[in-house]
């Protein structure tokens, strides 16, 4: 039986580590203030009420992934925990100028390494770095997508540490995906606290479809007066297939898969009932190596023959471009503030997380002393696979992944266990702290990059995990971005 | 639109519909048993008969039972026809296009196969049919209404009609069948009160009887079989249903009103021709059952047609299309 009486922060333990709700002294930050009176006021079951509410919201708008294969019974909305995650405005407005920063240095090196290699010629980042990269892509050599644009879809990894400081654990350069979560979030949230959502001053995050059809008709193929833009999925299989088909209606755009293209007199064509229609600009969904049977895996059955050659040819724009994996790539991430610097001449406004880079010999050597201490991750994994966490691990493990080091240094980084910051997070009845990070969503159009003011919240639901994958048992919350005081305008996506 | 997307929209509706006419059927054939004390025949047999899927059934379940026909008809997933399979379906058709219809539609069709998920879990679902079969129409009716309401009008819903009434001619012609077998199958001597208890019932299960009563007042059978076949208005009478999808056969194909430029829209114009000029009496003497037969089997030439015009995937483009994608392509190229 749920108690009717009032949630209890009292018994709230905020713990060893930075509480995104609460200060060192158990007091309400500013920006949580209304949130945690209301909530304090809500007797618990209610709480719980309005969470069940909130996921018969999801599970009926559909926002299921499949979890094994694609048997119907078999689908599940990604857990989510109606306890908001909210940052204050001036927080957002260094995260934002971070992500820009990060986004305009990361595209102008990809440009760079797919053309003359400047910054290699120049040493400011090892060579054989790069050039070791399994995600380099040879077939994206000396490429010119429209408007110079490679990373026109991105998603950061944000999380903070103890002190509250915001680091930039990956990036997602290639095809992030939960943008979708964002907005249906938000959705469900105005349902479940419209009182406390109106009183927050919560800057909008509905704008991000028509911004992302206003970046992808901007990179359209030269001399294309109204271009056709579509989305291309691998398939309903697809685990992120609802977001595919959620872009493609709140775009008002085809959704597409390979089997309804075809390239033919240098053009990409789709299949319609009235014969084949053109199309200029295409927001993949597929990697790299999937996108084109001809030059990459020939045995991709998602892709589209004889793309490559169009998008070689500018007759069609592809969003990401093939070939921004690598910088996605963890031992590249540890000089992204050396790109920054190389690029723009700026110090990265957000750090990275201490990265030891395995392939150099002094820092492997201290990574396999300290591996006890460290998080291993391997260099092209995601997911949260592939990854040690060393002061959790058994010995054996860490003396296998010590040997995969030694074996394979080049695929390999570490960096120190980081206390993730804890958000209050609904288990059974009562509030408990659960770790969590950030994706912010960022844009990049040519002319401007764009920040969506809200982003994923992602919450390892297990007691103690850190690791937020949704494959791995993570949840999402609704991320509030706050307009700053005295902010009138509270407009969706002020550009910057 | 994409070609995919026009099947999908075609099968997302057909099953949909299917779905329904299944409750419906099922619905007023156990109201049906209520009401005669039933000594000839096997009607479970009859009921699972029409659906046409009798093989499956046997193999299945062997005898059929009350408990086993409404297992097979309504939530057993291996059923090719069941509800559940049914809205599995729809639903699957609808995710692969949900680009293409509105969100409530797509809202509704999964709160409708959530709905019937839910029930076949719960096993008293079996017993308590009346109100799970009662859930399922109106589910459906929602969902006509959301989609009448909420898609443009255009290509895409007209894919979408075509499929439905397809659908529904169809099923309506299984289900004149199947009640026709029924009281044929009933000794002269029953009387006409039984007679007009399964024509009431045939009329009740596509939701006709106040309608026929309106049109025909008195129950009698070729006034019946005329109004569920052949009456111009009524939306699941036989001949309506081929009228519509004729209609919008035309405007997906493009083709100005007089003239027939596919395959499937002179297929299926032959076949309203024939509804809009037949007499029921003729088709009463030449026999119902082969009627009905044939009906079927042209509706499924009319499927294969829409299928090969317009869905099947095809290596070279038709000479017409050629043409307009090698005259963008020299645009193109010029500019």
């Amino acid at each position: 039986m749920l108690a009717n009486r009032p949630l209890d922060f009292a018994s709230y333990e905020p713990g060893p580590f930075f509480d995104e709700m609460f200060d060192a002294r158990s007091r309400p930050r500013r920006a949580y203030d209304i949130l945690a009176r209301t909530l304090s006021g809500l007797p618990d079951a209610d709480l719980v009420r309005r969470q069940r509410a909130a996921e018969r919201a999801l599970l009926h708008m559909g926002i299921t992934f499949n979890v094994y294969g694609h048997e119907a019974g078999a689908e599940k909305i990604l857990p989510f925990d109606l306890v908001p995650r909210i940052v204050p405005a001036d927080d957002w407005a260094l995260i934002e100028r971070g992500l820009v920063q990060r986004t305009r240095a990361l595209n102008l090196f990809i440009d760079d390494i797919y053309h003359r290699a400047r910054i290699l010629a120049d040493r400011a980042i090892p060579a054989e770095i790069v050039e070791s990269a399994t995600s380099l892509l040879p077939g994206a050599r000396g490429l010119d997508p429209p408007g110079g644009v490679w990373i026109h879809v991105s998603g950061t990894d944000l999380i903070r540490d103890g002190d509250g400081q915001y680091y930039v654990l990956e990036d997602n350069l290639r095809c992030p995906s939960g943008v979708s979560y964002v907005l249906h979030n938000r959705q469900v949230m105005k349902r479940t606290f419209p009182k406390v959502f109106e009183a927050s001053r919560v800057r909008p995050v509905d704008a991000y479809p028509s911004e992302l059809l206003r970046v992808l008709q901007n990179v359209r193929p030269r001399g294309v007066a109204s271009p056709n833009v579509v989305v291309l999925t691998p398939g309903p299989y697809n685990s992120a297939y609802s977001e595919h088909s959620f872009l493609a209606q709140q775009m008002g755009v085809e959704l597409v898969e390979a089997r309804d293209l075809s390239v033919r007199d240098g053009f990409v064509w789709m299949r319609t009932t009235r014969g084949l229609a053109r199309v200029d600009v295409i927001y993949r969904r597929i990697d790299d190596v999937f996108i084109d049977p001809k030059v990459f895996r020939p045995d991709s059955m998602v892709g589209v023959p004889g793309l490559m050659d169009v998008v070689r040819a500018g007759r069609v724009a592809l969003a990401n471009a093939p070939g921004t994996g690598v910088a996605d790539d963890k031992v590249i991430y540890a000089y992204v503030p050396a790109i920054i610097r190389y690029y723009l001449g700026e110090d990265a406004i957000l750090p990275n997380v201490p990265t030891f880079v395995c392939s150099d010999e002094k820092q492997r050597a201290h990574v396999i002393q300290n591996i006890d201490k460290l998080v291993v991750k391997a260099a092209n994994e995601s997911g949260g696979y592939g990854m040690l966490i060393g002061p959790q691990a058994s010995a054996a493990e860490r003396a296998t992944f010590a040997d995969r080091i030694r074996a394979n240094p080049r695929d390999y980084i570490a960096q120190p266990l980081l206390a993730l910051s804890r958000a209050p997070t609904l288990v059974g009845e009562h509030l408990e702290g659960r770790h969590v990070d950030l994706r912010p969503y960022v844009l990049h159009g040519g002319d401007e990059i764009f920040v969506l003011p809200g982003g994923l919240t992602r919450v390892a639901l297990k007691r103690g995990s850190y690791v937020v994958n949704s494959s791995q048992g993570g949840g999402t919350k609704d991320t509030w971005v706050l307009a700053a005081r005295g902010d009138v305008s509270d407009s969706p996506g002020a550009p910057c | 639109m994409l070609s995919r997307s026009a099947e999908a929209v075609y099968w997302m509706s057909r099953y949909a519909e299917r779905a329904e006419n299944v409750a419906r059927f099922l619905d007023v054939s156990l109201q049906v048993m209520l009401d005669i004390p039933d000594t000839r025949g096997d009607p479970w047999n009859a009921i699972v008969a029409a659906t046409g899927d009798d093989e499956e059934f046997a193999k299945r379940y062997g005898a059929a039972t009350r408990d086993s026909v409404v297992r097979f008809l309504t939530v057993d997933a291996g059923s090719p026809n069941s509800i559940l399979s049914c809205l599995q379906l729809a639903r699957e058709n609808a995710r692969s296009i949900r680009e293409a219809i509105s969100s409530e539609m797509w809202e509704q069709i999964n709160k409708w196969y959530l709905l019937v998920r839910d029930a076949a879990a719960n096993p008293a679902t079996i017993d308590d049919t009346h109100e799970f079969l009662a859930g399922v129409k109106e589910a459906s009716h929602l969902f006509v209404g959301v989609t009448y309401l909420t898609m443009t009008h255009g290509e895409a819903w007209h894919f979408g009609r075509l499929g439905r009434v397809l659908e529904r001619a169809d099923q309506t012609s299984r289900i004149i069948d199947a009640k026709e077998a029924l009281i044929h199958a009933r000794p002269h001597d029953t009387g006409d009160s039984l007679g007009g208890i399964d024509l009431s019932a045939l009329l009740r299960s596509v939701s006709a009887l106040e309608m026929y009563r309106k049109r025909h007042g008195r129950i009698e059978h070729p006034q019946v079989i005329e109004f569920l076949m052949l009456d111009k208005w009524f939306p699941r009478s036989i001949r309506h249903c081929l009228e519509n999808g004729h209609e919008s056969l035309k405007l997906v194909a493009g083709t100005p009103s007089e003239a027939a430029s596919t395959r499937p829209e002179r297929m299926l114009g032959r076949l309203k021709a024939e509804y809009e000029y037949a007499v029921v009496e003729e088709i009463l003497a030449a026999g119902l059952h082969d009627h009905l037969d044939r009906l079927q089997s042209k509706l499924n030439d009319v499927g294969a047609a829409i299928f090969e015009a317009f869905f099947a995937t095809r290596a070279e483009p038709v000479a017409e299309e050629e043409q307009q994608v090698k005259s963008a392509a020299e645009a193109q190229a010029a500019q």
